[in-house]
């Protein structure tokens, strides 16, 4: 745990009730239950969990589209829920599923956003940067998911925010997409930004962020920078590390008989094992001589130590997508 | 690697001025509304027919006044309705399905900027539809009572209102294809037996005592009133304000922005 700097967010015990919902008999769903986290300039704060887990809710909260059950939050020293033009014109927001309208096209749709900013970002920079002038010509109803996902990026930026919110900003991005993305955000981030992103995805937090909150149940599970959550657990308890081997071999090999039934064996497909737990040279040299004897040659070979998703599914026990 | 993009001032510069930000908005709905192929057959190119089919047939005939002079008035009501409801309503279903108005309230525009952008750009495209109904009327021999002119603006003002509250308050609580359904079809029943453009009483009996409690027939038939006598009858100004005071509230309360 840390303690705030210079915060541009702050949740402290938010709690938000949705419904009533008819598939509970009438009652209202508590979807966020006592969620707190905050967000330093200059740093990249990743709100991580499956779907479902209260995410998006949080930030909707946080932006003023949702009214919050109970809690405090305070975006920029402000109550998002009564601030004005002024506290919006300092956040950038980009959605999950872009709000942007289908018949717009790239350049004047972003021109006009522009002129709700007193003094908005270059247009032409902003264009060129996010490799929209490359389809500025199509309309958003044709643009491809990555298409859509820079030109949202775009719109969130365009009034030069000291806040930027982005709810899965990596969906539907395709590798060259994912690449300028991922390199403008570290580069905001640098100049001083403070950005806040939901992820479902253990490669996004690993990349980009600077702090982790794993949320699991609408709430806070753990937290921490990515080398901190990694560490966490089993190896600061008894100073051994899990790791898991894979390997490609030929199927149905009996791989208990080699090296005991104390590590997790799973032939996930035909062919396709991975031994996880913790892993002593002792094993490996088991294996390795055991291979010898029966002539076994590995197609592939990997050792991997502990990832974010492992401590993900330590830490909320729960399976994500 | 190009330039940085960024550029850290401080303080903020803020946003721009809020009259700014809703002209802004009014614009550029009014440019979304005008170059969308289907609101224009429904803001135009319907009224046209209308207003051409009533003027050679003689549906409207022996009722007192000429038929091109009977018919504009509830022409000009029928470009209200299209515009203000079916139109505005459709558009703003499809803005909430596609999260443009959620993202449209993060900007400094706000969701108080974004609805009266919507009702600048409903005024703005009625004055183009009475700009290209009058001159068609007057081509046709329209000669509407110059005292008219001013009650049958302020009325239409208050019925595009009244139908705007109702467009709202539909698009803002079902989903935007049953927005498109229910818009459209009481456009043609409103249209056909709302009282609208084709007066009271050439309707059948039924209608005929209904139709003076309906926006449609409390805006057709005050405009009627307003072109054919100069007149204002205050009892359909009362039927108007009240289905703009009661559907604009219901919408306040109820309006789902996702």
């Amino acid at each position: 745990m840390r303690s705030p700097e210079s915060p541009v967010l702050t949740i402290d015990g938010l709690i938000k009730d949705v419904g009533p919902l008819a598939s509970l008999d009438g009652k209202m769903l508590r979807v966020v239950s006592g969620l707190s986290m905050f967000a330093e300039r200059g740093q990249i704060t990743a709100l991580l969990g499956a779907n479902g887990a209260g995410k998006t809710t949080t930030l909707e909260c946080a932006q003023g589209l949702q009214k919050r059950t109970g809690g405090r939050i305070e975006l920029l020293g402000e109550d998002p829920d009564t601030a004005g033009a002024n506290l919006r014109s300092r956040v950038g927001v980009m959605l999950q599923d872009g709000g942007l309208p289908p018949s717009a096209r790239p350049i004047p749709l972003l021109r006009h956003i522009a002129g709700m900013y007193r003094k908005p970002l270059p247009l032409d920079s902003l264009v060129e940067r996010l490799g929209i002038d490359t389809f500025s010509r199509t309309g958003v109803r044709r643009l491809s998911g990555g298409q859509k996902q820079r030109l949202s990026l775009a719109a969130a930026l365009i009034g030069n925010p000291e806040v930027l919110f982005l709810d899965e900003p990596s969906a539907g991005l395709d590798p060259q997409s994912r690449q300028i993305v991922f390199e403008l955000i570290a580069e905001l981030r640098d100049s001083g930004m403070g950005i806040i992103l939901t992820t479902h995805l253990m490669d996004d937090a690993q990349r980009l962020a600077d702090y982790v909150y794993i949320i699991d149940g609408g709430h806070n599970v753990a937290e921490g920078t990515v080398a901190d959550l990694l560490s966490h657990s089993h190896e600061a308890m008894d100073g051994v590390t899990e790791r898991t081997l894979f390997f490609d071999a030929p199927a149905g090999l009996d791989i208990s008989a080699a090296i005991g039934d104390d590590l997790a064996i799973t032939e996930s497909r035909a062919g396709s094992y991975a031994i996880s737990g913790t892993l002593t040279p002792q094993h490996l040299a088991k294996l390795t001589a055991w291979w010898a004897e029966k002539g076994i040659m590995p197609a592939s070979l990997r050792l991997e130590a502990r990832s974010l998703e492992d401590v993900f599914l330590d830490i909320s026990g729960r399976e994500i997508r | 690697m190009t330039s940085a993009i960024h550029e850290r001032t401080s303080p903020h510069a803020g946003p721009a001025p809020l009259m700014r930000r809703i002209l802004l908005q009014g614009r550029y709905e009014t440019l979304t509304m005008i170059r969308n192929g289907e609101q224009l057959i429904l803001a135009v190119i319907m009224p046209l027919l209308a207003l051409v089919g009533l003027t050679v047939t003689p549906l409207l005939d022996g009722l007192g006044a000429g038929r091109v002079d009977i018919a504009t008035p509830g022409v000009l009501a029928l470009c209200a309705m299209s515009t203000a409801f079916t139109g505005q309503g459709i558009a703003t279903g499809f803005d909430r399905r596609y999260g443009v108005l959620r993202f449209l309230s993060t900007t400094p525009l706000g969701r108080t900027g974004l609805i009266a952008g919507k009702i600048i750009a409903v005024l703005a495209v009625l004055v183009l539809q009475v700009l290209v109904i009058g001159a068609v009327a007057a081509l046709l021999g329209w000669h509407p009572r110059p005292e008219g002119w001013l009650s049958g603006l302020a009325l239409l003002i208050l019925g595009a209102a009244a139908f705007t509250a109702l467009g709202l308050l539909v698009a803002g609580t079902v989903r935007p294809e049953a927005t498109l359904a229910i818009t459209n079809l009481l456009w043609i029943l409103l249209g056909a037996l709302g009282g609208i453009v084709v007066p009271a009483e050439r309707l059948p009996e039924l209608a005929q005592n209904v139709v003076h409690f309906l926006p449609s027939g409390a805006l057709g038939q005050s405009l009627r009133d307003a072109f054919l006598q100069g007149n204002v009858s205050v009892p359909y100004v009362l039927v108007l304000l009240l289905w703009t005071i009661v559907p604009g509230a219901a919408a306040v309360r109820w309006f789902k922005w996702n």
